[in-house]
């Protein structure tokens, strides 16, 4: 956690790539070397080692773009459910704050995977939907449970006198949420949802477990009819790496943004 | 002063608790259409307490707070109704920072008034000019230095047309020497005939501005009167203690 305090509570949430900060001069560092690094090398094994690697890098781009529908699909949906969740969570009816502590103590403490294969099957058997949409669904629902813990602790940074004073201008609750609170809570909760994107964007390679073609997927499928393992993972470790670095800059720099407009 | 009309605010019998401590013991005032009554005391009294109660920002256990006919303490009142028409104005401002000067006073207007947003906007630049701040109508709150937000704030509330405003320690975050503007626009308040409860240390302010001082300990009234009734002949002894240390 940040050594200096600041005027909004830090929300502490873990397993996301590092986003790279302003101050932090050496992750910068270490973030230009392997970005750069990583697409260099890439190039080098393209045009370097064609006839193993340039047939790889033909076969995974379909694989990228579901890899990325299913992270921005994911992710969206994550928002809905966490923002209903985590509103839930600070309600003061009993049974809508019941029922989201339970989804959020239910999803928290199964493994994703499970999670994954559990919603994915449990959809396919009562409808019919393609296959990428129960994967995004099921991802959805899994993040969604953290999502909405980064919510609440947003919402509860705000100050108090926020909502006291929307209330005395005659603002009902509702209107004072989504008014005042809201978009004041969003800006605290940047930083761990774009931490929630990377973190979503690395599982959902675990999709590849079911029947959806993303980026690993392709991967082994290559790999499973050229036997060339090492050449293939290779790359799809090289291009994930690729994705997650440049999602980070571009979080840390629309963070940038959304910080100078104060 | 229309004496035999109902009061703008009628508080019987109140109190409150927090766990087992009791914070506002049978407090009972009224504060006429048009009348200024400021509230003092040393703090832990009751005395922003009660001022809260009156739109409902907190909850009263035993009394009634009728507001502009309306019973605030009746679970069953919508109180947005009554706070549309009763301002408050905090200690610590309370801008919303995420909105410009003009956005912080056209909001609740538009969102509630139901005005259209130059109608709106056309309001908020006559109340920020009538509160010497209309040059900043673009600039965010956290340009704005203490005095100047507590003005703004002030616009914000007088935005609703309220019928009354609740000021809660206006000036008890504000530096020495930004307190002076704050004061001197609720002074011009005043002499328009605004309806102010006033929470304040300031005892300058309650000498010339007010028509009856309520000075409260430990949860209840302990002296009523005239400014010069209050700060010449106070009966209570414990109101003249006050009064010798913050004189």
């Amino acid at each position: 956690m940040s050594e200096n305090p600041t005027t909004h509570t830090p929300i502490a949430v873990g397993d996301g790539a590092a986003i790279p900060h302003k101050s932090d001069a050496g992750l910068f560092t270490a973030w230009r070397i392997a970005f750069f690094g990583s697409i260099l090398l890439c190039l080098f094994l393209a045009f370097g080692r064609p006839d193993q690697y340039l047939a790889i890098f033909k076969f995974i781009p379909d694989g990228i773009l579901v890899t990325f529908k299913v992270t921005v699909g994911g992710i969206l949906l994550a928002i809905v459910f966490g923002l209903i969740a985590g509103l839930g969570r600070i309600s003061s009816n009993r049974l809508i704050n019941g029922a989201a502590s339970l989804y959020v103590e239910i999803i928290r403490g199964v493994p994703l995977l499970v999670q994954l294969f559990y919603i994915y099957y449990a959809l396919g058997r009562f409808v019919k939907i393609p296959d990428i949409v129960s994967a995004i669904i099921a991802m959805a629902f899994c993040y969604g449970a953290y999502m909405a813990e980064i919510f609440r602790a947003g919402i509860q940074s705000i100050p108090k006198g926020q909502m006291e004073a929307a209330l005395s201008l005659g603002m009902s609750r509702r209107q004072a949420m989504r008014q005042v609170i809201l978009p004041q809570a969003f800006k605290v909760v940047l930083p761990p949802i774009g931490n929630e994107f990377i973190a979503l964007l690395k599982d959902s390679s675990l999709v590849s477990i079911l029947a959806v073609a993303d980026l690993l997927r392709r991967g082994r499928e290559y790999a499973s009819e050229s036997f060339n393992y090492f050449e293939t993972y290779t790359v799809i470790a090289l291009v994930y790496l690729i994705m997650t670095l440049f999602f980070s800059k571009l979080i840390s720099m629309m963070e940038e943004r959304l910080n100078e407009g104060r | 002063m229309k004496a035999a009309s109902r009061p703008m605010i009628e508080v019987s019998g109140v109190s409150k608790f927090f766990g087992s401590f009791q914070a506002l013991s049978d407090v009972s005032f009224s504060v006429q259409d048009g009348e200024k009554v400021v509230i003092i005391g040393p703090s832990g009294s009751g005395k922003s307490t009660i001022l809260r109660s009156i739109n409902r920002l907190e909850t009263i256990d035993r009394g009634r707070i009728v507001v502009n006919g309306m019973d605030v303490s009746d679970p069953k009142t919508d109180i947005s109704k009554v706070r549309e028409e009763i301002g408050m104005v905090f200690q610590s401002f309370n801008l919303f920072p995420h909105k410009t000067v003009l956005e912080n006073l056209t909001l609740a207007q538009t969102v509630v008034r139901k005005r259209s947003k130059k109608d709106a906007e056309e309001i908020a630049m006559e109340l920020l000019r009538k509160v010497n701040i209309a040059e900043k109508a673009a600039a965010y709150p956290a340009k704005l230095s203490g005095g100047q937000q507590q003005r703004v704030a002030i616009a914000r509330s007088l935005a609703m047309n309220p019928k009354a405003i609740l000021f809660d320690e206006p000036t008890s975050a504000l530096d020495p020497e930004m307190i002076g503007e704050v004061l001197d626009v609720m002074k011009n308040l005043a002499r328009e005939g605004m309806t102010m409860v006033v929470v304040t240390h300031e005892m300058g302010f309650a000498r010339e501005v007010a028509d009856r001082v309520i000075f409260m300990d430990h949860g209840r009234i302990v002296e009523e009167g005239t400014p010069e009734h209050f700060f010449t002949s106070a009966t209570h002894e414990r109101a003249r203690l006050f009064l010798s240390q913050i004189l």
